[in-house]
């Protein structure tokens, strides 16, 4: 360590010396503010600094700014190495603005909705990109990859059985309570099968389906193609002449398009299965009596409708899987949130996507 | 020439990355492209793998356009290999088969045959049967390397490979990749932010700084002949003194006149900033020239002592470490320069700032 840092004020002329670094800059700080300075032309001499850092550096900027602000002039005399410094302290900027001002609230809302519309646009191209890939795919069946097919099969849909099975089979109990209980009000209960078939074919089989595909299967491609991406693993199979595309999104999402019809089909018939428990319980009618309530064709034609939209959601889910995957950026911390945003926006989409159906059937008188 | 990149452009939204970048490699050789973080090294390497769309200039591998404005060839069509910074190996898949992965062509049997001969030829005939995860860094790096060269690509990328690998691991791992892109006849380019590891590995280096080529040489010349302020500072250490050229070849110092070469352009009469490196300033108890000790950091066989020359500029000395000096005390120095590296006054950019930590 070496003298501590002075300043000495002798008429025009004011002498540093010392060590001015940011150890005893507090001290140095204080005298200067305390400093008369003198009008007019002031010598500052520094030959005999014996070290000065950026700290000691923006002193002397200040303390000349301070000067030529009250009208004065400035002479300085440093060895070249200190005028260097001096001049890199002088263009530090103080930030303006610790904190970014306020959005108000309509900017906000306008910036929120422009991304999601960039978001909803981004997602349109990537189903143009699949889709032309796809297309391509048709024309030469020997890129198919069957093995990896069947992979993703049995995790998408195989090992999602037993939790759709009971899930849906809840639900059909839940919904046959409900309705028995306002049904009995009327003395209507004989209708509980109809009522049943309607909401869990037709509405809660396909969207519980969905809902469930999207918190499992959505998250675990994002996960699965974020980390390959951030371990180059993706760039590494382009480069040896592999498609990602036939290796890692094709299986995916026929995988899924395959997968979700059955498992409606699935959460369809427990759901039914937990109605007619209900049914039995409740109003003491066995399955048989449950089975001959249905209207068989009333039943069918809900049956398909709800079936029509499995694969819809499947390829949805499956795409903003796979998207929010592949555009990750360097980081496990990116790998999280794009599985977080694969799983908001799937759910997102197959709750509107539902609800569009549901539009168009009532304008279709179905 | 193999590979040939002309005049490159390339920019992420509004900040261009690559300004006009030109560089040519020849067969057999390894290049290197050397330079701090953010400089765009490594997207001129996902630029020549064919990851990146340039928006203007030309990169041809074998006289082929395989980039230009609007047409790209894609990655999988250019017969190009790269090893990974993180090695990015199939992690299902060990050694073997890992390697195996790098060629399309044969049956199984005869790939997994070619993939332990490429592994027994990087040195890991033992582990052909290891998953990635219970290798080494250094082995796993081996395997990447591996599954490189094993199909025998046009060119080999090298994405700063031993950046996480131990620094005592490195230097030498270096010396090894390079036997064994030699032994293949391999071309190559590696980028790396590490003067030691493109000394190692490359026969050509080349610095880059904001998306341009600042000289593309052999090592010993980017440390002697530096062409400019930046390489001068980012190669080696050293640190600028100012002086006046009296005639062609004649520089005044305060150290006195130096005599040599001039290696860079400057008419007499002008002011200069001339490169002292470390090894240029020799300690001689006998010169009458003396400056005193500020500083010094012990490497073993040397110590590097940062000097206090009467004027208060510092110059830094490399001098054998039984010379163990005391900070404070006044050594006799000498420069010993064969060539001069001064650089113009003017053409001053940025704060040079010499080595010397508080104290």
């Amino acid at each position: 360590m070496g003298a501590p840092a002075t300043v000495q004020l002798e008429g025009q002329s004011l002498t540093c010396a010392g060590e001015w670094r940011l150890p005893g800059v507090a001290a140095l700080e204080a005298r200067l503010e305390q400093l008369s300075l003198p009008r007019g032309r002031l010598e500052i001499s520094g030959e005999a600094l014996e070290g000065l850092d950026v700290a000691g550096a923006r002193l002397l900027h200040r303390l000349v700014s301070r000067v030529e602000a009250a009208g004065g002039e400035v002479n300085l005399h440093l060895c070249e190495e200190h005028r260097r410094l001096l001049e890199l302290a002088a263009r530090v900027r103080r930030p303006e603005r610790l904190h970014e001002p306020r959005e108000s609230f309509l900017s906000e809302v306008g910036r929120v909705s422009w991304e999601h519309w960039w978001e909803f646009r981004g997602f349109l191209g990537f189903l143009g990109e699949v889709v032309a890939e796809f297309a391509r795919r048709l024309l030469r069946p020997s890129t198919a990859r069957p093995r990896r097919f069947l992979n993703e099969l049995e995790q998408g849909g195989v090992r999602a059985v037993p939790i759709v099975a009971v899930l849906s089979f809840l639900v059909g109990l839940v919904i046959a309570y409900q309705l028995s209980t306002a049904l009995d009000t009327y003395g209507a209960t004989v209708f509980l099968p109809e009522l049943l078939t309607t909401t869990m074919l037709r509405e809660l089989g396909p969207l519980i389906v969905a809902i469930l595909v999207a918190g499992r299967t959505a998250s675990s491609y994002a996960a699965e193609l974020g980390t390959m991406k951030i371990n180059e693993e993706i760039d590494a199979l382009r480069t040896l002449g592999i498609s990602p595309f036939d290796m890692l999104i094709l299986p995916k999402l026929l995988a899924l398009i395959f997968a979700l019809p059955l498992l409606t089909v699935l959460a369809g018939l427990s759901g039914m299965l937990g109605g007619a428990l209900v049914n039995w319980a409740v109003h003491e009618q066995g399955v048989t009596a449950f089975l001959q309530r249905l209207p068989e064709g009333m039943s069918y034609r809900h049956f398909w409708l709800g079936l029509v939209k499995a694969p819809v959601f499947a390829a949805v889910i499956a795409l903003i899987g796979c998207r929010q995957g592949l555009r990750v950026k360097r980081g496990a911390g990116g790998v999280g949130q794009a599985t977080t945003r694969a799983v908001v926006q799937a759910i997102f989409a197959v709750i509107v996507i539902n609800a569009v159906f549901s539009i168009i059937y009532n304008l279709q008188g179905l | 020439m193999l590979l040939e990149l002309e005049q490159l452009h390339l920019a992420y939204g509004r900040t261009e990355v690559l300004k006009g970048l030109t560089l040519h490699l020849t067969r057999g050789q390894i290049g290197c492209l050397l330079g701090p973080s953010g400089c765009g090294k490594t997207t001129v390497l996902r630029a020549i793998a064919g990851f990146e769309p340039v928006d203007a200039g030309e990169v041809r591998i074998d006289n082929r356009v395989f980039s230009k404005a609007g047409r790209t060839v894609p990655p999988e069509a250019r017969d190009i290999r790269i090893v990974f910074q993180d090695y990015a190996l199939f992690p299902h898949l060990d050694a073997r088969d890992n390697v195996a992965f790098g060629l399309r062509e044969g049956r199984r049997r005869e790939r997994r045959a070619r993939a332990e001969e490429m592994l027994a030829a990087v040195g890991l005939a033992e582990a052909v049967r290891a998953q990635p995860h219970e290798l080494s860094g250094g082995q796993q790096q081996r395997v990447a390397l591996a599954r490189a060269l094993v199909a025998r690509p046009r060119l080999i990328l090298l994405d700063e490979p031993f950046s996480n690998l131990d620094v005592e691991l490195r230097e030498r791992l270096g010396i090894e990749v390079r036997a064994v892109l030699k032994e293949f006849g391999a071309t190559a380019l590696m980028v790396t932010h590490d003067q030691h590891e493109a000394f190692a590995v490359a026969d050509e280096v080349g610095v880059m700084n904001q998306g341009t080529l600042q000289q593309w040489d052999r090592p010993y010349n980017l440390y002697h002949r530096p062409a400019n302020r930046f390489v001068a500072d980012f190669v080696g250490q050293g640190v600028l003194i100012p002086g006046h050229v009296s005639a062609p070849g004649k520089v005044n110092i305060e150290l006195g006149r130096l005599e040599g070469r001039l290696i860079t352009d400057v008419e007499p009469g002008t002011d200069v900033d001339v490169l002292l490196r470390p090894d240029d300033v020799i300690h001689d108890d006998d010169s009458e020239m003396t400056a005193e000790v500020r500083y010094k950091v012990f490497r073993g066989a040397e110590i590097l002592y940062t000097l206090r020359l009467d004027s208060g500029n510092r110059v830094l000395a490399l001098v054998p470490s039984h010379h163990d000096h005391r900070i404070g005390e006044q050594i006799g120095i000498r420069l010993d320069t064969e060539h001069i590296v001064a650089f113009p006054r003017a053409t001053a950019e940025g704060a040079w700032c010499p080595t010397e930590p508080p104290a």
